[in-house]
């Protein structure tokens, strides 16, 4: 079974893409399963099983979902392998920017669209950065121009991924992402051993465990303050 | 390509002085690394180590390979976009039944129009996503396409600042808050094109000469008009866009000069294709070719016949427009104008 991480700003098109993408794959004869990895709530697994994709969702409420997914995916891949998927993927929230969800020798796709703005890309660290390939979206509303610049961010700041345009909606580029992401001679049995490409965040401060008081009394762990003496 | 140890020799300033590109690269890092420009990056690289601060998301080894691709790209870049491409050459492959395509091979050259016609879900997307993945067989239709009349690069894939294939269609806008010359100025940058000033100041005229009402270059561009922005895209991309090939999802038959914007593409030797469903469009192309059932179901030379033609179907609708025009100020018609 191949294992492939899909992460990406909110409603950046990451479920569209897959999902049109599942369809050329299907084609082939390839069985694809999901599983969503959110914070709070997530409608993906409808989508996904509209689409016929077998999916597994997990929420990780209080905690980061990073966190959440690297202890829980070495039991979703034993899922997928259980289901006899060829292709299980791996679609996490990526709520903060500094999102770090993929695995060394594990291929990583991140999903950006052209509506957030040509300063964004910048602002996403390894969830952008250490990505295999960069899938950019809604291509489709914005001007030519605008397409090509948001590109050349994207290419500063990771020179190294494939970059590939997709519509979400028509599914436009979708059949050409097909015949990267799966490799027939690739095989995912476990994940013990392996490592993240980059450390996640941390997040082990009080109110990371559901601290809700205000006061430094009740600032525990790592806690960094601002520096507002310095111009 | 200069290799990881002399980058690692070498001072972010001096980087930036034999490779200008590497400006915007710096300023995309996490982190600012021009602080003390005139150090060995290898000394700036072990300072951030031993601050080690988990704030910021850097990592010294994967930053010297990012910055060798980086610069390895943009010099390829550079010195492929000055390879023009003067054609584009389809090969048949086969439609949804698994029918071969009939036609031996179908060129597109640079500054002529072919336009593409047929109905919605006929297969026009595919082929057009089968030029932009410069498809080699490998695609559902099995098509094959060459740019030059050779096997093209797998450039054309996957390199990010190199495009077949620049996009004009309908539901386009612009949606970044700058006047028109900031916005072309981010534009050129992004190109690196040397003179940028001139360039802009012949897209803002082309620009004006296309959409009735004028606009200028202190505009922001969100509040320009449906004609106004479509004629900003349209220069813009004529004269900006690194793409040899324009796709052009109909123009709307209002506030631009249709038959001008073609002008502007083709000056620019850019090759167009044109879906369209209006016959004035159709025949201002060079040729046209006919889709069906997932294939390319024929090809057609615009005809002197066709051309003929053309004249009389743009007379006639200059008087719709003006018949449009009038009725909007709220003229009475008079019948002997037709
Ligand atoms: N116009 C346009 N809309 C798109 C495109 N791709 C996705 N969308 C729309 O954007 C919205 C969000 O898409 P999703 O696929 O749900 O995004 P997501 O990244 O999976 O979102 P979350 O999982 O909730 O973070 C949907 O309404 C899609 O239809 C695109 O290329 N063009
Ligand atoms: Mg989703």
């Amino acid at each position: 079974m191949n294992l492939i991480t899909i992460s990406g700003p909110p409603s950046s098109g990451k479920t569209a893409v897959i999902i049109k993408t599942a369809e050329s794959l299907k084609m082939r004869g390839i069985k694809i399963g999901a599983v969503k990895f959110d914070c709070l709530a997530t409608e993906d697994d409808i989508a996904y099983e509209k689409a016929g994709i077998p999916v597994k969702k997990g929420l990780s409420g209080q905690l980061c979902p990073d966190h959440y997914f690297v202890s829980n995916i070495e039991a979703v891949l034993d899922w997928g392998l259980k289901e006899e998927f060829d292709l299980l993927v791996s679609e996490s929230a990526g709520l903060c920017n500094r999102c770090s969800p993929y695995i060394k020798e594990i291929k990583a796709v991140c999903v950006i669209d052209n509506l957030s703005g040509i300063n964004t890309p910048k602002k996403i660290g390894p969830m952008l950065r250490m990505a295999d390939i960069v899938v950019i979206t809604k291509g489709d509303i914005v001007s030519q121009a605008e397409r090509e610049v948001f590109a050349a961010r994207v290419h500063a700041v990771n020179p190294t991924a494939i970059v590939m345009h997709i519509n979400g909606l028509t599914g436009q580029g979708a059949y050409e992402l097909s015949t990267l992401l799966y490799d027939q001679d690739q095989r995912v049995n476990s994940l013990k051993g392996k490592k993240l490409r980059f450390s996640m965040p941390s997040a082990l401060c009080s109110y990371c465990l559901g601290e809700t008081r205000i006061g430094e009394s009740y600032q525990m762990g790592n806690v960094r303050k601002m520096n507002l003496e310095e111009k | 390509m200069p290799s990881k140890e002399m980058l690692l020799l070498s001072s972010p300033a001096s980087l930036i002085r034999a490779y200008p590109f590497l400006v915007v690269f710096f300023q995309n890092q996490p982190i600012n690394l021009l602080k003390n420009e005139h150090l060995k990056l290898l000394h700036i690289l072990k300072e951030i180590e031993e601050e080690g601060s988990e704030d910021t998301v850097f990592e010294g080894g994967h930053f010297v390979d990012q910055l060798q691709e980086y610069i390895l790209q943009m010099e390829e870049f550079s010195g492929i976009s000055s390879q023009r491409v003067e054609s584009l050459t389809v090969m048949p492959g086969k439609d949804k039944s698994g029918e071969a395509e009939n036609f031996d091979a179908l060129h597109f050259r640079k500054s002529t129009i072919t336009s593409i016609v047929g109905p919605t879900g006929s297969g026009k997307s595919r082929l057009l996503a089968d030029i932009e993945w410069v498809a080699q067989a490998d695609t559902p239709t099995s098509r094959t396409i060459l740019v030059n009349n050779s096997k093209p690069s797998s450039d054309w894939r996957f390199a990010s600042g190199k495009k077949l294939v620049a996009q004009l269609s309908q539901n386009m806008n612009f949606v970044m808050d700058l006047t028109v010359k900031e916005f072309l100025e981010l534009h050129a940058s992004s190109r690196m094109v040397a003179n940028a000033a001139q360039i802009i100041d012949r897209i803002i005229d082309a620009a004006n000469e296309l959409a009735g009402e004028k606009f200028k270059a202190d505009t922001p561009i969100t509040s320009l008009s449906g004609g106004q922005s479509r004629a900003l895209m349209i220069a813009d991309t004529a004269m900006l866009s690194s793409s040899p090939v324009v796709l052009i999802d109909e123009i709307e038959n209002a506030g631009i000069d249709r038959k001008k914007a073609l002008e502007i593409l083709t000056g620019e030797e850019k090759i167009v294709l044109m879906a369209t469903h209006d016959p004035i469009l159709a025949l201002m192309a060079d040729q046209r070719i006919v889709i069906k059932n997932g294939g390319i179901h024929k090809v057609i030379q615009t005809s002197a016949a066709e051309k003929a033609m053309l004249t009389q179907l743009e007379e006639s609708d200059k008087k719709m427009q003006k018949l449009r025009t009038m009725l909007r100020s709220g003229e009475a018609f008079e019948t002997l104008y037709l």
